[in-house]
């Protein structure tokens, strides 16, 4: 029997199957892969993965492929830090950075979700492959339909960061820049992807691509030492990667692979995009669209698809959300920078802000074994940090002229 | 008259069609007109009590139903409407 049983939707439970289909014909829930549990333990040891390939794919067994990976064999198995200056800012004891912005090939977490995404398409059958994006998405599926030789199209919204508009045309595909926000590409694609037969990585592929964000969390446990974190901290824009993180963390104990998780879920918005935190505080379990205004542009949705799930899955751990402004974006940024030698996008400067906000509030203790997600690269977004970095010093090249300007002695001075 | 976008789940209901004309002076009634001509298609669109279910989106001129005035946003002649399942980018 194949690892993966069926699709089933997450709403009515009716079950299809697994082809390129992503809303449930009755009530249009989502749908999601539904695994074969019991065949997967007899198979997945701590052992087995272990030995397995330096990068995602060692969990093949919980990914919802048939074969073996065709499209994105490096993604993933990106470096877990251990921060310790942040966390001695913070005054946390244990704290960890999973650093997605040295994911290959496109330094974003969306390697992981594309590699998935394009070995399930052609699994299915499809030549053309596109996407609706807020930048990174489109970057990695423009990257890995140039390797696999797909025909290829990306739509984005009109206000893109200039690193990430030119992070597609490198790769030749066609880049469709649409007038509007995210949620209007989004919805431009939904509709087009009725029409077209393609590979829409995050519409009718979506219950494989999402998947792919799983081995965020298998990482987490395994390069802990396998061992699930106290707290995690994640940034939220459809609020799917953080429901499939806490997916990720039970399966792994499902499978009998770790002991009872007890992590709990946090999630990250920014102020001017915060439907899903904005709901959780005021207590909600619904959210209710936004028009986004804000310079974390990668998670800039106004209209969550997974909000929903998210709410859930923060409430069932007994984890937080919280939002910070603009400001505490920035700030963010150059914190990691400073501390950890890390340059995150706009999207880690949430996460750290937040995670900040939590420390500050009591919800992450001193002793909480915390993990933040820090999902893309710093060189994307650089708009955002432009003016809060100060300039170079600039001198005569000479000698003298450089002692004077750090006012240094010989052999000593600002630097001994 | 009003013109409806069907998404591909719902159109066997309405013969493969990918657009449909409708009535009704707002989206709960263009809705009633539906069903009328496509029996079945409330019933997906709709819970039990007759809310729009959660992943149901509605687009009138392309501005989302829940910005102007949800079930009750009114509708006239030539206005365009597009009904969307939810779906994800972003993070």
């Amino acid at each position: 029997m194949a690892k993966m049983k069926a699709l089933i939707c997450r709403e009515c439970g009716k079950e299809y199957p697994t082809k390129a289909i992503h809303v449930c014909e009755l009530c249009f829930g989502p749908l999601e892969v539904k695994y074969n549990y019991e065949e997967i333990k007899q198979n997945i040891s701590r052992k087995k993965i272990e030995s397995g390939p330096h990068s995602m794919w060692r969990y093949i067994d919980l990914l919802p492929v048939e074969g073996a990976p065709s499209v994105g064999p490096h993604a993933g198995f990106t470096p877990m830090v251990r921060a310790k200056n942040l966390g001695a800012f913070l005054g946390l004891d244990e704290l960890y950075i999973k650093n997605d912005t040295v994911n290959h090939p496109t330094l974003s977490f969306k390697d992981r979700v594309v590699a998935v995404a394009l070995t399930r398409a052609r699994e299915l059958g499809f030549e053309t492959v596109a996407c609706a994006s807020t930048g990174n998405l489109a970057n990695s599926v423009a990257a890995h339909a140039a390797a696999a030789g797909m025909r290829c199209y990306v739509f984005i919204p009109g206000d893109l960061e200039a690193a990430k508009v030119l992070g597609n045309l490198i790769y030749k595909p066609n880049v469709v820049e649409v007038e509007g926000n995210y949620d209007d590409v989004n919805r431009l694609c939904s509709e087009i992807a009725g029409e077209h037969k393609w590979a829409f990585v995050n519409i009718n592929i979506r219950p494989y691509y999402a998947e792919g964000s799983k081995t965020l969390a298998f990482e987490t446990v395994e390069q802990l030492g396998w061992r699930a974190p106290d707290q995690v901290v994640i940034p939220m824009a459809s609020g799917s990667l953080l429901t499939k993180i806490k997916k990720g963390l039970q399966e792994m104990e499902t499978l009998g692979l770790i002991g009872k998780v007890k992590t709990k879920i946090n999630g990250a918005q920014a102020e001017g995009c915060s439907p899903i935190s904005t709901a959780f505080k005021e207590g909600r379990d619904f959210f209710r669209p936004v028009k986004p205004k804000t310079i974390a542009k990668s998670l800039a949705i106004g209209n969550p698809a997974d909000g929903y799930y998210a709410l859930k899955a923060t409430a069932e751990t007994g984890g937080a959300m919280d939002m910070v402004s603009d400001e505490e974006v920035v700030e963010g940024i150059k914190l990691l920078a400073q501390t950890e030698g890390i340059f995150a996008e706009t999207a880690g400067g949430v996460t750290i802000g937040v995670l900040q906000k939590l420390v500050k509030q009591g919800i992450i203790k001193k002793g909480d074994v915390t993990v933040a997600y820090i999902t893309g690269n710093g060189l994307k977004t650089q708009e955002a940090v432009i003016d809060a970095v100060g300039r170079p010093v600039r001198i005569q090249p000479s000698l003298v002229n450089f002692e004077k300007t750090f006012k240094m002695g010989k052999n000593g001075g600002a630097d001994a | 008259m009003i013109k409806v976008r069907i998404p591909t789940p719902l159109r066997p209901l309405t013969k493969g069609q990918g657009e449909v004309e409708a009535k009704g002076a707002n989206i709960e009634e263009m809705v009633d007109h539906l069903e009328g001509a496509h029996p079945g298609i409330k019933g997906r669109l709709c819970d039990e009590k007759g809310e729009l279910r959660r992943f149901v989106n509605i687009y009138v001129n392309e501005e989302d139903i829940r910005f102007l005035k949800g079930k009750d946003t009114t509708l006239k002649d030539g206005d365009e409407v597009s009904i969307v399942p939810a779906i994800a980018g972003g993070n």
